[in-house]
């Protein structure tokens, strides 16, 4: 440190000036909008039609957010986004839940008990990873309506899983790659069959990458709009396809606050988990691509 | 170790010949990761690989409202040819999609390389650079809607400081509509670019740079020609991540401009949506689905080879 002191010339000192200026420059176009939205959401209409984009709120009412909540219109019916809140999570909860579980398993199964073409199965289910999915969503709207789950939750689980795993089982067969192989052997050795071995020894490891799989699986499907929208009826929406509803009807005078409202709900749960564990957020979002 | 123990496990060392065979438990033991992994097979071969294949014969039909299975060879395909919103997203695609992998890279590579000069709160700026990408594309659109709304938002707020000629009305000018798609999508999706690139400098060795350093090297020099080079495979798969994101662009488009004015921001994710589920086009839907497969097995494949030969040779 104190030879780091004794060189700042004028000069170096500017550049580092400079330097502090451009990165909170890029901070503020980061965090504006999101102050914009909360600002916005929480001013009368009165105050959004007088005042600019970054007046600070006068008079802060919480009724947009209760608008937003229980009684806003998102298409025909006018019960706010907050039912279709709980969809999500209706959706999203199991889809974890089950494409983490069965990532793991297929992770483990492609790592530990390596056989002949488990290569080739692997890369046969990581291309699942690529496709855009324009190119199932015909099929896939066919194939719910002979099941019987068209339109329904259930529908949309089963969907969000099928598309799920093959990010679930990239994220468990690149960190199981890394567990050395020995324990395993001996227990094989031991007698200890599949399920025991993964049972106490791959799984009492395995706490971080199921974090980063239930994170980024989390973010996805409660980001979702495609799916969403493509296999879901009114009462059994998401809630993004609630609030592009909602921003999109255009009956009356267009309520700009209690959009914000509606968008900020949307965005929490993402947001708090992002702020709780944004360290396992990075290295989900990184875990295809810097490692490979 | 191994030699002392009882004779019943010995057969499953692998120094025995017949070891993989006979696993203690038996068949079932050696069958049960197969098992394991056969539904997700299944999955995989159904939904996947069969639902493009079937997709592909969709757009060899004449399917409308609902799929027939009255073929008609690729006149879907000549359909979407001369069908000129077709040719008006496949352009948007381009530009949006260009736009917006330079300038995410260009933003992602400046800020990571300024946020490696031993910042102060540096941890904090990287979490506010960094949480746009948990947003859904749809509050993005909501919200970036909001900001260049002419009225009340950015333009009405510079006017409102006195400027009153500034024009910022990009979202209802169907000449302009397509960049503020780039705008929006560059404040999601840069941010998790300089992360890459921020994991990708802390990757590097310091005593290449402590080298070029004492050869006297200027500090933006050894970064062009020393640091860059060795970042050449996170730009790889960033470039990757971000025309991946940009094709399959969809969400952002409904949000923020709907795809308008008219269908002037209409990109290929949004035209296949609109044809195939409200338009009753399903073939030419198809078809056009196929082409959008096209478009990310042309990225995907290079890349594939790429990773397969640096780990031949690595």
């Amino acid at each position: 440190m104190a030879n780091v002191i004794r060189r700042q010339t004028p000069a170096a000192r500017l550049g580092r000036g400079l330097l502090y200026g451009v990165l909170i420059l890029a901070a503020l176009f980061y965090i504006l909008p999101l102050v914009v939205m909360l600002m916005t959401s929480v001013k009368p209409l009165s105050e959004i039609s007088a005042g600019s984009l970054l007046s600070f709120p006068q008079n802060p009412t919480f009724t947009p957010w209760t608008k937003a909540w229980g009684e806003a219109c998102t298409g025909m019916r006018c019960d706010g986004v907050g039912g279709y809140f709980w969809n999500s999570f209706a959706i999203v909860i199991p889809a974890v839940l089950i494409s983490t579980t069965i990532g793991a398993l297929n992770g483990y199964a492609l790592t530990k008990w390596r056989f002949k073409g488990s290569e080739l199965v692997f890369a046969l289910m990581l291309f699942g990873c690529f496709i855009p999915f324009q190119v199932v969503l015909l099929p896939m709207a066919q194939t719910l309506g002979w099941l019987g789950i068209s339109s329904s939750r259930a529908g949309l689980i089963l969907v969000h899983v099928v598309f799920g795993i093959a990010f679930t089982t990239l994220f468990f067969r690149n960190f199981y790659v890394g567990i050395p192989n020995e324990l395993v052997s001996a227990a094989k050795l031991d007698g200890a069959g599949f399920f025991r071995i993964f049972w106490r020894i791959l799984l009492p490891v395995s706490a971080p990458i199921i974090v980063v799989s239930v994170i980024w699986q989390f973010t996805q499907i409660w980001n979702d709009f495609l799916f969403g929208v493509a296999f879901s009826a009114h009462n059994t929406q998401p809630v993004t396809v609630a609030l592009n509803n909602l921003v999109n009807t255009s009956t009356g005078v267009r309520e700009y606050n209690v959009d914000m409202a509606a968008a900020m709900i949307a965005a929490l749960p993402t947001l708090v988990v992002y702020v709780l564990a944004g360290k396992y957020f990075v290295r989900g979002l990184t875990a295809g691509s810097v490692k490979g | 170790m191994r030699d002392s123990l009882p004779m019943k496990n010995t057969s499953a060392t692998p120094l025995g010949p017949a070891a993989k065979r006979s696993t203690p438990s038996g068949g079932l033991q050696a069958w049960l990761p197969r098992l394991v992994l056969a539904p997700s097979v299944a999955i995989s071969l159904f939904f996947v690989y069969g639902f493009m294949l079937w997709t592909f014969v969709l757009s060899l039909t004449s399917s409308r409202m609902l799929p027939s299975y009255d073929f008609v060879g690729f006149g879907q395909y000549a359909r979407l040819m001369a069908n000129e919103r077709w040719w008006v997203a496949s352009t948007n695609l381009m530009i949006f999609g260009v736009l917006f992998v330079v300038i995410c890279l260009a933003i992602g590579a400046l800020l990571a390389i300024l946020l490696d000069q031993k910042i102060r709160q540096e941890g904090a700026l990287r979490t506010i650079y960094l949480y746009p990408m948990a947003l859904s594309f749809i509050v993005t659109g909501v919200v970036w809607k909001w900001l260049l709304n002419p009225q009340l938002g950015i333009q009405a707020m510079v006017q409102g400081w006195g400027f009153e000629s500034f024009r910022f009305d990009w979202i209802v000018d169907p000449d302009m509509a397509i960049y503020t798609l780039v705008i929006a999508a560059v404040w999601q999706a840069s941010g998790f670019v300089m992360a890459l690139f921020l994991a990708g400098l802390r990757g590097i060795d310091d005593s290449i740079i402590k080298a070029a350093q004492l050869d006297g090297a200027s500090l933006p020099r050894i970064y062009l020609r020393v640091v860059m080079p060795c970042l050449r495979p996170v730009v790889f798969s960033a470039v990757m991540i971000l025309a991946h994101i940009a094709i399959k662009s969809f969400d952002l488009v409904v949000a923020l401009t709907g795809g308008g004015p008219g269908y002037a921001t209409d990109l290929p994710a949004t035209f296949m949506y609109a044809h195939a589920f409200t338009r009753a086009q399903i073939g030419l839907g198809s078809a056009s689905a196929m082409l959008m497969l096209g478009g990310v097995l042309a990225i995907l494949i290079p890349y594939l080879y790429s990773e397969l030969r640096s780990r031949k040779h690595g």
